[in-house]
């Protein structure tokens, strides 16, 4: 028999290599010099009198904190949500045939993109200035309704549509970079069953566009929920003001910075964890199996297995894949 | 036996499933098709077969109005494609009218096109439901049938990625096919597979062609065309230089360029 054909069972079986590895030295003293770096800089954080770490203790669970914390979440997700809708409807107007919609969507992205946040912020505040009164009723004729605007539009309002209303021309541009990536076959495709443009763009294109989305949604979340820290201009008591109202009182700058930051931190790093997950349902159908979730791979880490086999993709909602993509490993 | 196409017979046999008068069609300044003239019987199975760049997409997609035409007519089922005649004036259709006439046309594509996103069975219920508005279960029910008849019943939660070509093909056939189609339009519905994979796909033309579906086939597979084809038409150049019976046109062709064109593709 040819050696070529034995099976893996065959008698012959040549032995499992057992090579030395690639030795990296360079990685050893790399490590080293970063480990006495990190030493000494919390050595210098910890001793440094300024910090006062009882402070920061002190002030974590921070009523006020706490609730700043909350605006902060409110303020990021609603700001978000408005980003999300409003860019995908944007950036379907954009590509849309009709030249009045796409000249809409291009002057609006055009405006808000291009004045800084901080501006149309203090802008949104000051409408109750510019116009006292918000009126709904017949153009240049008699108003049926009339509210003063800074009823209508309370420091929280005016927060959420300077943050909400610029994102949305920053997520229409990506939205717009999503659509465009997927196969034009897609929309003939879609057509020629009878679709319309709606329809294909609800339930063919867009789905499709949501991996190329996805991803840089997540950071622009993550950068929106640093960005609500500009709302305190407008004195809105979100997470950073709250900490600057506090230190404005007792003079404790430095620990409540601290108090702030390590709250951002925590929340950027759900978030991040938030992402890899989405972005692994959206990876479905484009790769024959999905990548181990981080858990798996440290469960394969334990069992002593260093990549932990192409494990079933079972725990995507059910999409689980059929017979022949779980062996691809 | 249950029959999964409407049969043909239902309706009147009365005029052609296609007709083409003149069709005109440009690219800005290029014209591609330069007045083609054909017609297609109702159950005909219709070979369209060409160089490269000789418009036979195009053509193709004149038909179910992915295309528009720039000049002459084009009937399906004796409605005008696209627009609506009043006196001599014509009246563009609008979208939603176009998306109506397109659930009648089945398409399938050189590239497949199916849904990457969505498994085999959930490519095929796809249109019925969101556009014809079936019920979910019933869709699923005649899904699962036409994955079965194209022999990939055991395949139907399967995504696209995890099929071959010629799977993919198959499926991208019932998705046509569960629009319960009038007429099917076949790009080079093989060019993309393997040789050995061609074989399945054809075969299920072949069994559509035995039940009477009225299918426009542009192909490069002769032996296909010879065997199955009704009528065969010879483009080139946006026009059409012969047509014919496949087997007259293929064994003894008139012109020196269908026979240049042959003699590269036999
Ligand atoms: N959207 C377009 N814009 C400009 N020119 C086009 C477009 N689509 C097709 N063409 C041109 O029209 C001509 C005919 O194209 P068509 O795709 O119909 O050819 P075909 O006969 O199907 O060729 P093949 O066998 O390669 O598929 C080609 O020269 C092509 O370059
Ligand atoms: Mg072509």
């Amino acid at each position: 028999m040819n050696s070529l054909h034995k099976g893996p069972a065959a008698p012959g079986r040549p032995d499992v290599i057992k090579a030395v590895p690639v030795r990296h030295p360079g990685r050893w003293v790399g490590a080293a010099v970063i480990l006495l770096l990190t030493a000494m800089l919390i050595h210098a954080i910890v001793t440094v009198p300024a910090f006062k770490w009882d402070l920061v203790g002190h002030y974590l669970f921070d009523d006020r904190i706490l609730h700043g914390l909350v605006v902060t979440l409110e303020l990021t997700a609603l700001a978000m949500v408005m980003g999300v809708v409003g860019g995908i409807l944007l950036a379907v107007m954009r590509l849309s045939p009709n030249p009045l919609l796409s000249g809409t969507a291009w002057v609006y992205i055009w405006v808000f993109r291009g004045t800084p946040v901080l501006v149309q912020l203090v802008f949104w505040n000051f409408l109750g200035v510019l116009w006292a009164k918000l009126s709904i009723g017949i153009p240049f004729g008699p108003a049926f309704w009339s509210e003063q605007t800074n009823v209508l539009i309370p420091t929280f309002v005016a927060a959420l549509l300077g943050l909400g209303l610029n994102e949305a021309a920053y997520m229409a541009e990506i939205v717009r970079g999503g659509i465009q990536s997927v196969d034009e076959g897609q929309l003939e495709a879609s057509q020629a069953l009878g679709m319309n443009r709606f329809d294909a763009m609800r339930r063919i294109i867009l789905p499709q566009a949501m991996r190329v989305i996805i991803p840089p949604t997540g950071n622009e979340t993550i950068s929106m929920l640093k960005t609500t820290s500009l709302v305190s201009v407008i004195a809105l008591e979100e997470l950073f003001r709250a900490g600057q109202n506090i230190y404005s009182r007792n003079f404790q700058s430095i620990p409540l910075l601290i108090v702030v930051s390590l709250w951002y931190l925590f929340l950027t790093s759900i978030l991040t964890v938030g992402q890899y997950y989405i972005e692994r349902h959206y990876a479905r159908g484009s790769n024959r199996s999905l990548p181990p979730t981080p858990l798996q791979r440290l469960g394969g880490l334990f069992r002593g297995i260093k990549s932990a086999p192409a494990a079933k993709p079972a725990n995507a909602g059910g999409h689980g894949g059929g017979g022949e993509g779980g062996g691809a490993a | 036996m249950t029959d999964l196409t409407k049969s043909p017979a239902d309706t009147v046999p009365a005029g052609p499933m296609v007709k083409a008068e003149a069709v005109h069609k440009s690219y800005g300044l290029v014209e591609v098709l330069k007045g083609i003239d054909l017609e297609v019987k109702q159950g005909e199975v219709f070979c369209l077969v060409g160089p490269s760049g000789s418009g036979k997409s195009t053509f193709l997609r004149c038909i179910n109005h992915l295309e528009k035409v720039n000049a002459g007519r084009l009937w399906v089922d004796g409605e005008l494609v696209g627009y609506r005649q009043k006196g001599d004036k014509l009246y563009e259709l609008r979208d939603r009218e176009v998306a109506m006439k397109r659930r009648d046309i089945g398409m399938v594509f050189q590239r497949f096109n199916l849904f990457p996103h969505m498994t085999a069975i959930e490519n095929v219920i796809e249109a019925p439901v969101q556009v014809k508005g079936e019920s979910k279960g019933d869709a699923r029910e005649r899904a699962m049938a036409l994955l079965e008849r194209v022999g990939l019943a055991d395949k139907a939660k399967n995504y696209p990625s995890q099929l071959s070509g010629g799977q993919q093909q198959r499926v991208a056939i019932a998705r046509a096919l569960a629009m319960k189609p009038k007429l099917m339009l076949f790009d080079e519905p093989t060019s993309a597979l393997d040789p050995e994979l061609v074989g399945d796909v054809l075969d299920v033309m072949r069994g559509l062609a035995e039940e009477g579906m009225t299918m426009i086939v542009v192909t490069h597979e002769m032996g296909f065309a010879r065997e199955v084809g009704d009528a065969l038409v010879f483009m080139d150049g946006g026009v059409v230089v012969e047509s014919g019976n496949p087997r007259e046109v293929l064994t003894n062709p008139q012109h020196e360029r269908t026979r240049a064109f042959l003699s590269k593709v036999l």
